[in-house]
């Protein structure tokens, strides 16, 4: 540790005001605070200073990412072998899943760094840890077959676009994964929607068993191929279905957000009323009934497409949401609702989520915007009554 | 009746270095300093010259725009500097003290005759009048304005506290004289807050004249900003005053005895003290003396010396002078080294609210903290962390943001009127992107005090 330390002290007056190299001091500083946590003290206010940081929020949501992620680069081999009939050990299916998400990783990672670390240099800000979750979170929302320059482009446009154009981290109006999505979704919509994407090598068809589907169970749910059979139920919640990379396994998210509600990162409430919205909607379209898939058990809408992991992960990013607690419980709830009215009620969009958060990213600063009103009526209210009383 | 406030949202951090209640006797200070910066706010005008003798009480200097409020030396002795900083503002008059400490003597209006506006005047000229904390903005109350009440709070919840009621211990006569001066200070009532977790101590129990409520949760339970909230809320326009227990036995003794009597009982707390212990001090009394008892006593760079807690105190150095208000000096290791990896580490020795830190499995254990802030400067992006340490109908997010944009009306629609520094000050300690919380809300409360001005 000393000799490294010595070795970036040596290093460090090249990036600092007046070094050769100090065009670079954001990016050396990123590498830095990355090694060491800096020996920065308190010098206003609190002298002491809770330990965590963003940094270690960043890590613990990908840490909480993490079983979902592994599941699903298996069950991207596992679909594949499947839908060929092939039998393979668990680590050829996990290789073959690896050779297709590993890739899809790195370029994310590249292409959202770079474009992360350029604006921090030129803003001669420090480099900001929230692209390492959206890093992650862009591949798993993805289909596994998708070309890597549009995943290279939809990066691209969701860090520029969705986060550096308001300035940055902690800034930004939608959640820059989803937006990612939402550009592939509109750009090359035949690459993100269809039965035969979600598969990897489906689309080239080669070997593939006769008559098998790839059809997702939120397109079956479309096409009324209902209700699912206990085994598909199962499936739905283990994972082994088709489905974007990180969505499937709703056994995996749970891990999740177990982790991200037991540290307390992520929002509880906005997890359970997005759960509560969906589910209750499902309800609705029960009681009104008209067609297969409204008759469908509720609970179906937690376990198909990406309801679980949109509420565990897209639906909680701090910055996109609600701020205010009561305004996290009304964010959610309306997410809920809009992804299955969505899914159920419009032919276009089989699903739901992704349009439903993004909708509700909008409408987050506007819901906090009344609850903080009413805690200003409140306070008005008791001065009012002072008045009157005295 | 006693009434009970229940408080759920808060944070008690625990550190190591908790007082053993004792009170020996501690090295005799070699000066004592009267500091402005102690005062928000303040600008002093100098009415002693270097050189010139002083008594206990008598003025050193005084409000350049209120000048009928002094500050009264707290020693007899002579005026040994005048220290200054950037622009030549006043950082403290120094006092090198005389062996025997001789009072000014003041002769104490009669309580049961005299008029309000003579036990105003009585307590500007003595020097005690910057006891009278003024709630909204924590600044010196204004002479001339008559609060709606009085609060004192019986506790302190902050990290490594004194204990208030070590502090009053045996001062129960002075401590009513106070109370009974500030029920005559004021149209409404004198609240006094206790802890709702053990009895309080016998001075407070059988204060009379005194609304007692006891208080119930985690720090800032102990905050009068907080119990004030709970108890009777400020609104626009109105005004209260909070008072500490010590100065209330100060005023006391000034109406009994007639003396500028700010001794008090102070502990000396924090991980680097090698005995935690009371001691019995006067206001403003220098530190050096202090050194013997820290592990470290040479080297600076290894401690900090805080006068105060160490959520809201002055980082003063162990050549500093006690503060006027602080009922502790806090001493605990500066932070200043690299620790490689440290975020990524499972640091089983750090403390955190969030559970991404491992202090949640033991609730009961002591932490040695640094100074190190643990991280770097980010914009605001976690939600929801600093209303689990405000047990106060407030958003404080909201407030900061209202305060940066320097919107004055949006302040007062959030509340900048119910708090100060103090009860925000966990916020600070919580905060993932390290915002200075406590100098953002303090600006907010200078600009306010501008324009209401």
């Amino acid at each position: 540790m000393n000799a490294l330390r010595k070795f970036v002290d040596s290093v460090k007056p090249n990036f600092e005001k007046g070094g050769k190299l100090h065009f670079l001091h954001s990016t050396f500083d990123a590498f830095e605070t990355f090694l060491f946590v800096p020996n920065t003290v308190s010098v206003k206010g609190a002298h002491i200073r809770d330990s965590i940081d963003m940094k270690r929020t960043m890590i613990v949501v990908c840490t909480a990412l993490l079983p979902a992620l592994l599941f699903g680069i298996w069950n991207v081999g596992f679909q594949h072998f499947l839908s060929i009939n092939q039998e393979v050990g668990f680590w050829g299916v996990f290789g073959f899943g690896l050779g297709k998400v590993l890739p899809m990783i790195v370029v994310s990672y590249v292409v959202g760094l770079g474009i992360e670390f350029a604006a921090a240099q030129i803003r001669g800000h420090e480099v900001n840890e929230g692209f390492l979750v959206t890093g992650l979170l862009i591949p798993m929302v993805m289909p596994a077959d998708l070309p890597l320059w549009m995943l290279a482009l939809a990066t691209a446009f969701a860090v520029v676009i969705g986060k550096e154009v308001f300035g940055g981290t902690g800034m930004n109006i939608f959640n820059p994964a989803l937006l990612a999505r939402a550009f592939v979704f509109f750009s090359y919509p035949s690459f993100i929607s269809g039965d035969k994407i979600w598969i990897a090598g489906l689309t080239k068809g080669e070997g593939v068993v006769d008559g098998f589907s790839g059809a997702t169970p939120l397109a079956k749910a479309m096409l009324e191929q209902l209700p699912f059979s206990a085994m598909e139920t199962q499936n739905m919640i283990l994972g082994t279905i088709p489905g974007a990379i990180g969505e499937t396994s709703k056994l995996a998210i749970l891990l999740g957000a177990a982790l991200l509600i037991f540290t307390g990162i992520a929002s509880w409430r906005i997890m359970l009323s997005v759960v509560a919205g969906g589910y209750l909607t499902g309800l609705l379209f029960n009681a009104v009934g008209g067609n297969a898939y409204m008759d469908m058990p509720a609970y179906y809408h937690l376990l198909m497409g990406g309801f679980a992991f949109g509420a565990v992960f897209m639906a909680t990013d701090p910055v996109t949401a609600s701020q205010t607690n009561r305004g996290k419980w009304i964010y959610g709830f309306i997410i809920g609702v809009m992804a299955v009215v969505i899914r159920v009620l419009n032919p276009a969009y089989p699903e739901g989520m992704m349009l439903a958060i993004l909708l509700m990213n909008a409408f987050a600063p506007l819901i906090d915007y009344y609850v903080v009103q009413g805690n200003i009526k409140r306070r008005e209210k008791r001065a009012l009554l002072k008045v009157q009383s005295s | 009746m006693q009434q009970i406030v229940k408080l759920t949202k808060g944070l008690d951090i625990k550190l190591e270095g908790l007082p053993e209640k004792v009170l020996p006797k501690c090295p005799v200070p070699q000066s004592y300093a009267l500091k402005p910066t102690d005062f928000h706010g303040l600008t002093p005008k100098m009415l002693v010259r270097e050189g010139d003798r002083v008594l206990a009480g008598s003025p050193v200097f005084c409000d350049k725009y209120r000048p009928e409020i002094i500050f009264a030396s707290p020693v007899s002795g002579t005026v040994a500097a005048v220290n200054r900083g950037e622009r030549r503002a006043l950082l403290e008059v120094v006092v090198a003290p005389d062996v025997e400490n001789e009072f000014a003597n003041f002769t104490a209006p009669d309580l049961s005759t005299a008029t309000r506006e003579s036990l105003v005047t009585y307590m500007l000229s003595s020097g005690a009048w910057p006891f009278l904390v003024q709630r909204p903005y924590g600044v010196i109350a204004n002479p001339n304005a008559t609060p709606k009440a009085i609060f004192i709070s019986g506790f302190d919840s902050a990290p490594l506290a004194a204990d208030a009621d070590y502090l009053v211990n045996g001062e129960g006569a002075a401590f009513q004289k106070g109370v009974d001066v500030l029920k005559k200070l004021t149209t409404g009532k004198v609240h006094l807050s206790l802890c709702a977790e053990y009895p309080a101590n016998t001075t407070f129990e059988r204060a009379k004249g005194v609304e007692i409520y006891r208080i119930k949760g985690p720090h800032p339970a102990g905050n009068v900003g907080v119990q004030i909230h709970h108890i009777a809320p400020i609104c626009k326009g109105e005004v209260v005053w909070t008072i500490a227990p010590q100065h209330v036995i100060a005023l006391g003794r000034l109406f009994a005895a007639g003396v500028y009597d700010v001794s008090k009982v102070v502990a000396l707390v924090g991980s680097e003290v090698k005995k935690p212990r009371y001691y019995r001090m006067i206001a403003g009394a220098s530190l050096s003396g202090m050194a013997e008892f820290l592990n470290e006593t040479s080297d600076e760079k290894k401690q900090r010396v805080i006068s105060g807690n160490v959520l809201t105190g002055e980082n003063v150095g162990i050549g500093g002078h006690l503060g006027f208000y602080h009922n502790e000096v806090t001493v605990i290791p500066e932070g200043n080294q690299y620790e490689m990896l440290g975020w990524i580490m499972p640091r089983f020795s750090k403390f955190s609210l969030s559970r991404t830190y491992f202090s949640w499995l033991s609730p009961s254990k002591r932490y040695r903290l640094d100074t190190n802030i643990n991280g770097g400067q980010r914009a605001f992006t976690i939600t929801g962390q600093y209303e689990k340490v405000l047990p106060m109908d407030i958003y404080p997010v909201y407030l900061l943001k209202a305060i940066l944009a320097g919107e004055v009306e949006k302040m007062e629609q959030l509340g900048i009127y119910e708090v100060i520094e103090e009860d925000l000050a966990l916020c600070e300690f919580v905060c993932t992107s390290k915002i200075d919380v406590q100098e953002t809300l303090r600006k907010g409360i200078d600009l306010m005090m501008k324009e209401m001005a």
